[in-house]
């Protein structure tokens, strides 16, 4: 009987510290700003960009969640109000998400399947495509002009004639995807002689310097112009048509539809060529996105001047240290917001999982599973742990503050289950015999003694809780991570390391100050032998 | 004030090896007493019986005129002296603290006093020793500090369960004589639990041979030496002699 209250109040406790974060934070989804969201990818940030300057120029007030971590990440917030509208494409509405196989008559027709997918969402999802902005932006598989005249390569079907001679590189996505390799394999008989899964931001960079031979791409990038490379045609018409819209929330559709006036100026006006440049800009180039969206959206004459770029121009020649000068307020805005994610998180798992540590020391049957469980947690996947928090908590900060809190409590609990449990068992003993009560045997004995071990807990959480907490870009919690993603996505290397550096910086100070915290907590008679260590020197 | 002890019919199990059958016991007030057998006698038990860090299956355990489930056991211990085989100190608190441990835990106003006094009477000068942390000491002293606390609240009874055991020769033989000494100023119960027959001998008045959980004989060393009651304790007093033999060769 006492046992089970023991554990009852352990996951009453547990409980109570978990709804505590969301509800706390709930709060701040209640603004009417437009949440204007992208995926980690250039021509995302691009579109939404767009997006968010066209709605600020008619009035509206807009939230930016750039980089939101893929399909299912930002595909789930929309479909829950958490975001308002995103730049989708209808072939990955049809395949990635709806999982429909079109009729090959259906499948070839752009505005067939546009019909489609826009009427299948709306009735599945409750969720609007926005009439198509004018272009396409089809997978493109590319080989280097060199590779293409040696082997006599124009279409897919050349392709896979001579694919056990030639290195793929082509990123995880299209590896899995039906759209992608699986299928490309199934319709052409494509078999390379070795698939290699690479990053978006290094495969032209790999097709370049001759590591593997041919790479996915996407028609519209602004990398295939530069590295001057041919893109094979589908002559099997294998993939579906990908016509980028602006896919639209139920929330924003029925509650501001102005906002969706606006965003529907977009449609039909930017062709294939356009984007190719645009992309080129930003890419290529490395010109600030809000810049190159808000050059455009003048030059469509859907904004006036003014709203065009603020941010100063930046090449990409100038320098590390004076790209880190020049964006010093953004980081130091975002080490902030990070530094916020990690605290709140540790602070909470400190709350929760040191008295559960304690609690399992008195009802040791029930430790090692329940220790083992909160192990489990720390084997899920960041991006899938966020992806299936977005129905429960949206996007943003709360869902992010919930998983690092979960990837926290067991180092921390470990920590203090096994420093309490092992605390010198002769004083426990001892203090037993001579009438202490359990509660001053836990503080008087057993705590201190395990506090070194606590601490050291602590302080492996709170690495890894700032490493953890880039991942909370993925998910438009910003932090450190979020000029990591775009970096990614931007093939901008500054950008990356503006946001890694800092975050490695953080790790480090965050482990030397709990280093001097541990030292404290270490109770009296060890440090004194750390202490004369230190001064007496080896003899001693 | 010493306080009488007795067992009733005492038995025990853990699990199913059987450690205590049917033990009565009375051991009055003010005297020293040595329970001697050999690992898994069922010494430790019937010992640890008398402040409830066992509870025994069957039968009845007396401190005084009160039976010890009368009394709460963490109210029970406070009044029970206790050392153990390793000192047990706690190791991040000073000498004098360990020694105020039971006197603050019993409210006394002059627990310091009281700490530092016992110091005093095991031979630790509470100016010398008070201040410093048990990794500083000495197993001896150590062990010597372990005592000071068990008996700074004055205790009626004190159980020490092998208190010696784990020191060296020198220091083991100083501290029995040590606690020779004290026990005589003080006017307390000792219950001591030991293998050792030529240490019960030395500290105790009375010797309790115990084997598979039953008492053997019960009587002064003079009397087990004149007359062994059983094969059993004949073989341990011939044990115990030829060991002493042999440092005379």
């Amino acid at each position: 009987m006492r046992l089970w209250f023991q554990i009852r109040l352990l996951l009453i406790a547990t409980m109570i510290a978990g709804c505590a974060i969301p509800i706390a934070l709930a709060a701040q989804r209640q603004n009417r700003s437009v949440v204007v969201a992208s995926k980690p990818f250039g021509e995302s940030y691009l579109l939404a960009e767009m997006f968010s300057q066209l709605l600020e120029s008619r009035g509206f007030s807009v939230d930016r969640k750039p980089g939101l971590g893929a399909t299912e990440i930002a595909f789930g917030a929309l479909r829950i109000d958490a975001i308002d509208v995103y730049p989708e494409y209808t072939g990955t509405g049809l395949i990635a998400i709806l999982h429909d196989t079109l009729p090959d008559s259906v499948a070839a027709d752009p505005q067939a399947v546009f019909a489609h997918v826009a009427s299948r969402f709306a009735d599945l999802y409750h969720v609007r495509w926005l009439p198509p902005l004018g272009f396409q932006n089809t997978y493109a598989i590319a080989v280097t002009r060199s590779t293409a005249s040696r082997y006599h390569l124009r279409t897919l079907s050349d392709l896979a004639r001579e694919s056990s001679h030639l290195t793929a590189g082509f990123t995880a996505d299209f590896i899995g995807r039906s759209d992608g390799l699986v299928g490309l394999s199934r319709i052409y008989g494509l078999r390379p002689r070795a698939v290699r899964p690479l990053a978006p931001a290094v495969k032209y960079q790999a097709l370049a310097s001759g590591a593997v031979d041919v790479i996915d791409g996407y028609s519209t990038d602004g990398l295939l112009a530069r590295y001057d490379l041919v893109t094979l045609i589908d002559d099997k018409h294998f993939f579906p048509p990908y016509e980028a819209a602006a896919l639209v929330s139920n929330r924003l559709d029925s509650q501001m539809p102005g906002a969706v006036a606006a965003l529907t100026l977009l449609s039909g006006r930017l062709d294939e060529k356009t984007m190719r440049l645009l992309n080129r800009r930003v890419e290529v180039d490395g010109e600030d996105v809000g810049r190159v969206a808000g050059d455009e959206l003048v030059a469509l004459g859907l904004t006036g001047a003014v709203h065009a770029a603020q941010a100063a121009p930046s090449a990409r020649q100038s320098g590390f240290v004076e790209y880190l000068w020049d964006h010093r307020a953004t980081i130091a805005t975002l080490t902030v917001r990070h530094l916020e994610l990690v605290a709140f998180a540790l602070f909470a798992a400190v709350i929760v999982a040191v008295p559960l540590g304690l609690g399992l020391e008195r009802t040791r049957r029930i430790a090692e599973p329940t220790i083992g469980a909160l192990g489990v947690l720390q084997t899920i996947p960041s991006i899938a742990l966020l992806a299936f928090m977005i129905p429960l908590l949206g996007v943003g900060v709360a869902p992010a503050l919930v998983a690092l809190w979960l990837y926290a409590l067991y180092p921390i609990a470990r920590g203090t289950y096994t420093g309490v449990r092992d605390a010198d068992p002769d004083a426990v003993a001892a203090a037993e015999a001579l009438g202490t009560t359990p509660t001053q045997r836990l503080l008087w004995v057993r705590f201190p003694l395990a506090a070194p071990v606590i601490m050291a807990g602590i302080r492996t959480a709170a690495v890894i809780t700032v490493g953890a907490a880039t991942l909370a870009a993925f998910i438009g919690a910003g932090g450190l991570g979020e000029p990591i993603v775009a970096g990614l996505a931007l093939a901008d290397t500054r950008m990356i390391l503006s946001g890694a550096l800092p975050a490695a910086a953080l790790a480090l100070a965050m482990d030397g100050t709990l280093a001097i915290v541990e030292l404290l907590v270490t109770p009296a008679h060890r440090r004194k032998q750390f202490w004369r260590r230190r001064t007496e020197g080896p003899s001693g | 004030m010493p306080i009488s002890l007795a067992a009733r019919n005492v038995s025990h199990r853990f699990r199913n090896v059987v450690a205590l059958d049917d033990v009565s016991i009375d051991i009055p007030a003010g005297r020293a007493t040595a329970l001697v057998g050999e690992s898994g006698s069922g010494k430790t038990t019937l010992l640890r019986c008398f402040n409830r860090l066992v509870e025994p299956e069957r039968g009845q355990v007396m401190v005084g005129d009160e039976d010890v489930r009368e009394q709460s056991p963490v109210s029970l211990r406070r009044g029970i002296g206790y050392v153990q085989q390793h000192d047990g100190l706690l190791p991040h608190w000073r000498v004098l603290r360990n020694v105020e441990l039971v006197p603050t835990l019993q409210h006394m106003p002059d627990y310091s006093d009281a700490a530092r006094h016992a110091l005093e009477l095991v031979g630790l000068p509470w100016a010398q020793f008070g201040s410093r942390f048990p990794h500083e000491l000495s197993g001896g002293q150590r062990q010597r500090v372990a005592l000071a606390r068990s008996i700074a609240a004055r205790p009626g009874v004190i159980l020490l369960d092998e208190p010696f055991g784990a020191l060296d020769a020198i220091s083991r033989a100083e501290l029995q004589e040590s606690f020779d000494n004290l026990r005589h100023d003080l006017t307390v119960t000792t219950l001591l639990v030991t293998h050792d027959l030529a240490e019960a001998g030395r500290l105790a008045e009375e010797v309790v041979v115990m084997r598979k959980g039953r008492i053997e004989q019960r009587g002064s060393m003079r009397d087990l030496i004149r007359a062994p009651a059983t094969d059993y304790v004949a073989r341990l007093i011939d044990r115990a002699r030829a060991g002493l033999e042999a440092l005379r060769a």
